[in-house]
Formats: C-alpha cells, sequence, structure tokens
C-alpha cells in the first residue's frame, strides 16, 4: 500500500481545527502559543460554541490571537483581558467568554484584574500561557521567572535575594517566582484551577482536557471563574533550540510549577 | 490484533522546522529536509514512510497545524 493509497479523505484521523484561520501563526518556531491556540480551536469545535463564543487577547506574543481563530475577538489594553471579559459576559451573559494571556499580562501589570475577577467569581474562563519572561519584548524578567535564570533585566540569573557579602545579606532583590495560579485558587470566586503543559502528546491531550472542562463549567452556568495555566516555551528568548526549550522546561519549570489539578468543582485538590 | 499503516501530510511551506514533531514520533518516521522551503525552514518529511501507523502524535504536537495524519486498518 503506497503513501497515495493512504492519503484520502476517509482515513483522515487528524487534521488542524476548523475554527483556526488561515492565517499562519507569527509565532517563532516550536511556540508553545501555537499549540495552546490549536488545542482552544479543537475544543470550540467540539463544544459547537463557536458562534457564541468571544475571546479576549492580551499584550504580549499573543496580542494578535484574534487573526488566527474564527470566532469574536476583543484585543484589550496590557493586562486587563479578565477585566474586559468580565464586561462582557455581565452584558451577555449567553455568551462564551474566555482570556487568554501571557505571564507578564497576567502576573505583572495585570495582577490586579487578574485577582479580583477571581475573587469577584466571574463566570469565565481564563488561558494563561506561563514561559516565564516577557516573550514580545525581548526577554525580560517576568514574576514567573525562574531563581538564577537569566533574561535581558537579569543578566547575572533572577535572585531572589542579594548575595551574601556584600553587606546586603537577605535584603529582598529580584523577588520570588510568582505562583499566581496556586494564589488564585485559595479565593472562593475560582471554580476550577489546574496546571497544564504542551511539550509532548500526552500531555497536550491532558491540557486539552482541562481546558474543556474549563469552557464546559462555564456552559453548563457554574458559577466561578475556570483558570488553566500552561507552561510553555519562549525559546527564542531562552536562547535555545525548540527541542531543547521544551526539554529544559520539563527539568527547570515543571519542578517549580508542577502540572496538575489544584482547585475541581470548587475544591481545593489534596496533595 | 489490528495494525494499522499510516501516513501524514505536512503543508510544507508553512513548517517552521521546529523539529518538535520529529522527536515525538513513536516510529522515527519524520526528519527535516536538507531543503528549505520559502520562508528557509527545513521542513518536516515522511523519511521513513513504511514505518508510520497512524499515531497522530506528531500532528497533535505540532504547534504550527501543518501536519494531517492518515491511517488505515490492515
Ligand atoms: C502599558 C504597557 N506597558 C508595557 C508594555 C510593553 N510590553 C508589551 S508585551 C509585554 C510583556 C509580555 O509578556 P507576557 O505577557 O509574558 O507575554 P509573552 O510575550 O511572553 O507571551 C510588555 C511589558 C506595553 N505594551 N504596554
Ligand atoms: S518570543 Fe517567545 S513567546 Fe513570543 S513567539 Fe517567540 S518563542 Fe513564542
Ligand atoms: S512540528 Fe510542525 S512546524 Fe515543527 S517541524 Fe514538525 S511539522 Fe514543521
Ligand atoms: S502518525 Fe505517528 S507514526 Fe506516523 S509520523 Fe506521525 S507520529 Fe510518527
Ligand atoms: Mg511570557
Amino acid at each position: 500500500m503506497t503513501v497515495q493509497d493512504i492519503i484520502k479523505p476517509e482515513n483522515l484521523v487528524y487534521q488542524k481545527s476548523k475554527l483556526l484561520t488561515n492565517k499562519p501563526f507569527h509565532y517563532c518556531p516550536g511556540c508553545g502559543h501555537g499549540t495552546v491556540h490549536r488545542i482552544i480551536a479543537e475544543v470550540l469545535e467540539e463544544l459547537g460554541v463557536d458562534d457564541r463564543t468571544i475571546g479576549v487577547s492580551p499584550v504580549g506574543c499573543a496580542v494578535m490571537a484574534y487573526d488566527y481563530f474564527d470566532v469574536d475577538f476583543v484585543e484589550a489594553a496590557h493586562g486587563r483581558a479578565p477585566a474586559c471579559a468580565t464586561g462582557i459576559k455581565r452584558v451577555w451573559p449567553d455568551k462564551i467568554v474566555f482570556s487568554y494571556q501571557g505571564d507578564g499580562d497576567l502576573a505583572a501589570i495585570g495582577t490586579c484584574e487578574t485577582i479580583h475577577t477571581c475573587n469577584r467569581g466571574e463566570n469565565i474562563t481564563m488561558i494563561f500561557v506561563n514561559n516565564g519572561i516577557y516573550g514580545m519584548t525581548g526577554g525580560q524578567m517576568a514574576p514567573t521567572t525562574l531563581e538564577g535564570m537569566k533574561t535581558a533585566t537579569t543578566p547575572y540569573g533572577r535572585k531572589a535575594t542579594l548575595p551574601a557579602g556584600a553587606g546586603f545579606d537577605g535584603i529582598p532583590n529580584n523577588g520570588y517566582p510568582l505562583h499566581i495560579t496556586e494564589l488564585i485558587a485559595h479565593l472562593p470566586g475560582t471554580k476550577y484551577v489546574t496546571r497544564q503543559a504542551v511539550y509532548d502528546p500526552a500531555h497536550v491531550r491532558n491540557a486539552k482536557k482541562a481546558i474543556k472542562k474549563a469552557f464546559e463549567n462555564q456552559i453548563n452556568g457554574k458559577s466561578g471563574v475556570n483558570f488553566v495555566e500552561i507552561v510553555s516555551n519562549c525559546n527564542s528568548n531562552w536562547k535555545m533550540e525548540p527541542v531543547a526549550a521544551n526539554k529544559w522546561l520539563v527539568e527547570n519549570m515543571l519542578p517549580e510549577y508542577p502540572l496538575g489539578d489544584i482547585k475541581v468543582d470548587g475544591k481545593l485538590v489534596e496533595k | 490484533m489490528a495494525s494499522f499503516k499510516g501516513a501524514i501530510s505536512v503543508d510544507t511551506e508553512r513548517c517552521k522546522g521546529c523539529g518538535v514533531c520529529v522527536v515525538n514520533c513513536p516510529m522515527g518516521v519524520i526528519s527535516l529536509a536538507k531543503e528549505v522551503n520559502g520562508k528557509g525552514y527545513n521542513y518536516a518529511y515522511m523519511a521513513e514512510p513504511d514505518k508510520c501507523i497512524g499515531c497522530a502524535s506528531c500532528g497533535i504536537v505540532c504547534p504550527d497545524g501543518v501536519i494531517s495524519v492518515y491511517k488505515v486498518k490492515l
């Protein structure tokens, strides 16, 4: 049997979602943003809610997400996506509303909007792509940057406290990696909180299941924020090739940001 | 046990040559071409087509969604 015999419409088992437009992603080769877009589109297509979905894109590399999804979209000011999503959902409770943000957007400039949206328990879905850095602007330190990680603004590596012996022992400097996802899980306004990854097929499948649950909860009208963090790579600003960046992610990001459900149906998961 | 034979088609012009599909194919089917596409990327192709089982791992992991997967039962 030749390849031509197999490549026929009736034998198709996988192709990208029809809810993605034909515009090629502008993301760097191997960037997790593309994978996350793909599985969100698959979920919306499978749930059949594309005609009543409104996405809110961030400032960051995903700023032009509106070009890639064939659903309605708004582009929010930096960090304000959850506030924007709040307004849309309150005016149109029947719409399925989701925000999509990076770690600089969600956990630095937008911390206020993140915490208060979660605290108000808006019935929306929040997607949080954590690559531990400001990707779009050239790799500055984010609140989520790992200790010791070199970035444009921490060229010697992020230090939570200044080094000993300099007369400043123990003085806070760059702060600690911010676990915003664990933080918002403790707010009564969050319904479902989980951390996932997309570096290999098994984790893409898990992440897709989590995103599906995060939308199903909203569709079923369960009040409360459904929050999905995806630990992702920014291979360009980590200055690694894509495959090496994914390996580095497994070895360095995941020990700091372990995967799994943190809160399900409004109850913290016992670890 | 039923066995399967698969094949993939890569949208060569949209592939960015990231290599993520190459390392995630359990059968070692995919390689990056020596030639480049219009954007200068060494695109992915089926170097060992006979080994493909149509598991779709490559399609599921490709950040740019450029792989379609086909499968037949033998
Ligand atoms: C008000 C304002 N401040 C700062 C910036 C510059 N800026 C653009 S994107 C960005 C950070 C993006 O990082 P992140 O949210 O992690 O997204 P990524 O690109 O990593 O996906 C910053 C600081 C801006 N555009 N607007
Ligand atoms: S700069 Fe980083 S986050 Fe932005 S597209 Fe490139 S790899 Fe992705
Ligand atoms: S994962 Fe996709 S973009 Fe990357 S090399 Fe394979 S086919 Fe090309
Ligand atoms: S379908 Fe499976 S076996 Fe075939 S090329 Fe893709 S990953 Fe490899
Ligand atoms: Mg980032």
